[in-house]
């Protein structure tokens, strides 16, 4: 079985900035990849040419086996590729329920039905149950402005996964996320992969959250991969060490 | 926004029509006149809110499309093409033009994409002025008809107030539907729609599109209102005009529109002992506004009724 998604030979370069250099690498369904690295080591523009934001320089990008390099991001979201981003990205001046339903409707009929179908798009109840698994209900009438940061991340995870992915991508979603609610973060994270049967690349800076989430880890430092396994033993790899925990 | 608010916004245009044509029945020709007027720049306004207080993309070019709506009824009636015919090719040509000015805001935003639209209201003009063998040049094209049964002033003001009730329900339909969530989604963050799959390029165009087939609406009734038509109402200040009503009466308000327009028309009229000095008291109050409450006067009056109590911060999620 091919895997969901396959980097191959990805380069990106920035006049002779080698952001991203060489990197390949496979992820299989189901499993958590965690992607580290120090800062500027190229983690974000890896993201952006997978996800179509940037063309990559050169090499390929693989959805399911299918070539998919430059397709653009609403493309991509519509082939079952989903993400959240380093910094909030909900929409202020929506309800967080509406938030919810933006997030799946573009997935639901031609865009003529949906014009002439109903308001949600027949996503309440898909919104509702989203609500409730992020521990979300209680905000669902409030503009999504209005929200703690830690609850705006919660929605911007929340709405990644309104369109049933079958790919997520996530960047630094522990991000300013408080301690009392990273734990249950990652545990709703873990259902979603466990219940929904999603594959995720996630982006993250703090160890222990990727420790424990991840099944596999890979590290990047300068634009190229100086460490795939399992996270014990990147975790323990010298160069890793030297180029990412210093010391 | 809540089904019910939403309902509440249309109820409330809807009101405001049923409050207008009353009001005709006892006015005077002119005061009827100056209804009608308000109905077909509201039309206008709502479709220039569309595209620029929904979905974000700046226009100065809605006075271009009031002008090809209103020649081409000018031009179009006296073939005996019938007046909703004449309605809906001034819409659809607008349409058309407005998906074209739409491609230039996938490249450039802001006030490069505004000199683009204004470019557009530019050309109009000149095309307006200049080929008299269609639009009778600077002449223009007189004695335009009014469609039976609605060639009184009070009928035709009925016909007005009518259409706005049609564009009113179909745009309140438009906003409430997922076509509406996108059009914000597209103003407030395009990159996060794109990545939930909001087709930005599709949204951008048909903002532009139907906003632009508003304008051709709206254009289409000021011909037989005013029974003449020549290039000048149609030039680049009755676009900043537009762009005002908008702004002042609430830009990405549903009811925003519906007071700038009426905004515009009064103000002169109340105004008129300053003569041509009205539209520095006009712009000096624009400005009081915009630095006192940049959402318009529907945003004004909505913070006012809904003032509550301080200290109710949204309390901190659950896990």
């Amino acid at each position: 079985m091919s895997p969901v998604l396959e980097a191959r030979e990805l380069h990106r370069h920035f006049g002779g900035v080698k952001a991203v250099n060489g990197i390949s690498f496979a992820v299989a369904e189901r499993e958590i990849l965690g992607v580290i690295g120090p800062n500027g080591s190229g983690k974000s523009t890896l993201f952006n040419c997978l996800l179509g934001q940037i063309a990559p320089s050169s090499g390929r990008v693989l959805l399911d086996g299918v070539d998919v390099t430059g397709l653009r991001p609403s493309e991509l979201n519509r082939r079952g590729v989903s993400r959240t981003f380093q910094l909030l990205q909900v929409f202020p001046q929506l309800s967080v329920r509406e938030n919810l339903i933006l997030a799946g409707q573009e997935h639901v009929g031609g865009r003529i039905r949906r014009l002439f179908g109903r308001p949600d798009a027949g996503l309440g109840g898909a919104a509702d149950h989203m609500m409730e698994l992020f521990r979300l209900t209680h905000l669902s009438a409030l503009l999504a402005g209005s929200l703690s940061y830690g609850q705006q991340k919660l929605l911007d995870a929340a709405m990644a996964f309104m369109a049933g992915p079958r790919l997520v991508l996530l960047d630094e979603p522990a991000g300013g996320v408080n301690l009392t609610l990273l734990g249950a973060f990652r545990e709703r994270l873990r259902a979603m992969n466990a219940e929904a049967g999603a594959t995720f690349v996630v982006i993250e800076h703090n160890m222990d959250f990727v420790m424990s989430l991840c099944s596999r880890v890979i590290c990047i430092a300068e634009g190229r991969i100086i460490a795939d396994g399992l996270p014990g033993e990147v975790r323990e790899n010298p160069e890793v060490i030297e180029a990412y925990l210093g010391h | 926004m809540t089904a019910v608010r939403q309902a509440g916004t249309l109820a409330g245009a809807l009101g405001a029509i049923l409050a207008a044509g009353l009001l005709a029945q006892g006015l005077a020709p002119y005061g009827v006149y100056l209804l009608s007027l308000w109905a077909v720049y509201t039309v206008a306004a709502i479709g220039l809110n569309l595209t620029l207080g929904y979905a974000g993309q700046i226009s100065l070019a809605q006075a271009a499309f009031v002008g090809i709506g209103a020649y081409t009824t000018a031009i179009l009636l006296p073939h005996g093409v019938p007046f909703g015919a004449t309605l809906l090719a001034g819409a659809a040509i607008s349409f058309a033009l407005g998906v074209l000015l739409g491609f230039p805001a996938l490249r450039v935003q802001g006030h490069y994409l505004a000199f683009v639209t204004l470019a557009l209201t530019t050309l109009a003009f000149l095309v307006f002025r200049n080929e008299s063998w269609l639009t009778g040049g600077v002449g223009g094209i007189s004695h335009i008809a009014r469609p039976a049964p609605f060639t009184s002033g009070r009928g035709y003001n009925l016909l007005c107030l009518g259409v706005l009730a049609l564009v009113s329900f179909a745009v309140w339909w438009l906003l409430r539907s997922p076509w509406g969530r996108a059009f914000v989604a597209l103003r407030e963050n395009p990159v996060r729609a794109a990545s939930l799959g909001v087709d930005v390029r599709a949204y951008t165009l048909l903002a532009f599109a139907i906003g632009a087939a508003l304008g051709g609406v709206s254009g289409a009734l000021y011909a037989p209102l005013v029974q003449y038509v020549e290039p000048s109402p149609f030039a680049l200040a009755f676009s900043l005009s537009l762009l005002m009503m908008v702004v002042v009466g609430g830009s990405g308000s549903f009811l925003g529109p519906y007071v700038g327009a009426l905004v515009a028309v009064l103000l002169p009229e109340w105004l008129r002992f300053l003569h041509d000095y009205y539209l520095v008291l006009y712009a000096a109050l624009v400005i009081l506004l915009l630095i006192a409450a940049p959402e318009g006067l529907v945003g004004l009056a909505a913070k006012g009724l809904r003032r509550r109590p301080q200290g109710h911060p949204a309390a901190e999620a659950k896990p």
